[in-house]
């Protein structure tokens, strides 16, 4: 055959957009992957950063998924051009700060764009979406709306539930077969697990909330806090790296704390500490902190002895912290450690 | 044959940085280039290896010291 039809599946690393690709590729269509990285993104090492019993083994589940079906996958860096999206959402946030149906529509978008690139040469564009599937991003009037702000028009092509939309270029065309797609819809993952089994994969990463952080309560709190202290929106890529990981104290507007919580949280803020004033326990064992912020003298100390708290002298009369400023300068604070009681709740994040 | 090998210095940067700057320096390289690639995320002795894999790069070695990673890939 010539000129083999081509698509450009989005793939997440989750199981419906392996499966969307799929049902393609069954077909005889030629399929390769993009993926998108904001900075928000759920992949296995972010996930593994802290040490937990059985945790999935570090991976990035995109290339895995790309790797299972055997096509090419192509990520491309949207930090820069993801905070118009995140930080003025024009259909707004979902439950969190999650700015789905713009993301979405963004995400086609440059799919779009990716794909229809002179040399790149694609004709249509395939999500693993489903109707029904999440309550503000995919249901049957976003559907087409997606389709077309997008500027895919009918040239995007869900294959998990086409059967519940009106035909689209690559099913008129005969590229693919409609008889052959999917109607899924609604929240049961029922028939997207059946279909996996048919296809005999027996693995896949499943994301409860979404693909990203940004549906993740926690991290969204994390955020919004950010935004508050900031006095505005916006962010750099090290602050929602950050926020990915330990425990965040705020005692007061101007500053806060990050707690690393085991040995892998530690090491990963480890990599910032050059950034930030850091503070580590030196009589005992404990985390490394880092002080978000322009802390004072009196802040420091205050943050020595919460520092202190989470080490294993928290039981003793005093432990020996140091702090180190970004300038090098180095002091020893010898404090004692605050009382669970005495960090009021409010300054958790 | 000796050939000098390009090198792109992605130390300091998380996943998947290191691979999305491996794939745009590459997509400039002709076949049969080797490049280095310095990182210092351990992430990327998992996915530099399975990007090479997709896209039928050779991964012709790969060693850490201390800290640093690197990663010898010959463009196909
Ligand atoms: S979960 Fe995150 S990545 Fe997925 S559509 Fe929503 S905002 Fe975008």
């Amino acid at each position: 055959m010539s000129n083999p039809i081509k698509a450009v599946a989005l793939i997440s690393g989750g199981l419906d957009s392996m499966l969307a690709a799929k049902v393609v590729m069954e077909q005889g269509v030629h399929v390769e992957g993009v993926n998108f990285f904001t900075g928000f993104c759920v992949e296995g090492h972010t996930h593994a950063i802290r040490k937990r019993k059985g945790r999935a083994p570090k991976r990035n589940n995109a290339l895995w998924v790309a790797e299972q079906l055997g096509i090419k996958l192509h990520i491309i860096d949207v930090i820069e051009e993801y905070k118009r999206i995140l930080l003025n959402p024009e259909h707004g946030y979902g439950q969190h700060l999650n700015p789905c149906l713009d993301c979405k529509i963004f995400m086609v978008k440059k799919a779009l764009a990716w794909g229809f690139m002179q040399d790149n040469g694609f004709d249509f564009i395939v999500t693993g979406e489903v109707i029904g599937q999440r309550p503000k991003s995919q249901r049957k009037d976003t559907m087409p709306l997606i389709a077309k702000e997008s500027g895919a028009e009918d040239r995007l092509l869900r294959p998990l539930c086409a059967r519940n939309l009106p035909p689209t270029l690559p099913e008129r065309e005969g590229w693919v077969d409609r008889n052959a797609l999917h109607g899924f819809q609604g929240r049961n993952r029922k028939p997207q697990i059946e279909l996996a089994l048919r296809f005999g994969f027996n693995e896949w990463a499943q994301p409860a909330g979404g693909c990203c952080f940004l549906t993740d309560a926690q991290y969204s709190r994390k955020l919004a806090d950010l935004w508050d202290a900031q006095g505005h929106k916006d962010y750099a890529l090290d602050d929602i790296m950050l926020l990915k990981v330990g425990r965040h104290i705020r005692p007061a507007p101007h500053f806060k704390l990050i707690v690393g919580r085991e040995k892998g949280e530690n090491h990963y803020l480890e990599g910032y500490r050059r950034q930030f004033t850091a503070l580590k326990p030196v009589s005992h064992e404990g985390p490394l902190c880092l002080i978000d912020g322009a802390p004072s003298s009196a802040d420091i100390s205050l943050a020595a002895r919460v520092v202190a708290r989470y080490s294993q002298g928290r039981n003793a009369a005093s432990v020996t912290v140091a702090a180190e400023q970004t300038d090098g300068r180095r002091q020893e604070l010898q404090v004692a450690p605050f009382a669970p009681t005495e960090i009021p709740t409010a300054w958790h994040v | 044959m000796c050939e000098t090998p390009e090198v792109l210095d992605a130390r300091g940067l998380l996943c998947p940085l290191p691979v999305i700057r491996t794939q745009d320096r590459i997509a400039a390289l002709a076949p049969g280039t080797l490049l280095d690639v310095m990182a210092t995320d351990p992430g990327t002795l998992q996915d530099l290896p399975a990007w090479c894999r997709v896209h039928g790069h050779e991964l012709v070695e790969s060693a850490q010291s201390g800290d640093e990673i690197r990663i010898r890939v010959k463009i196909r």
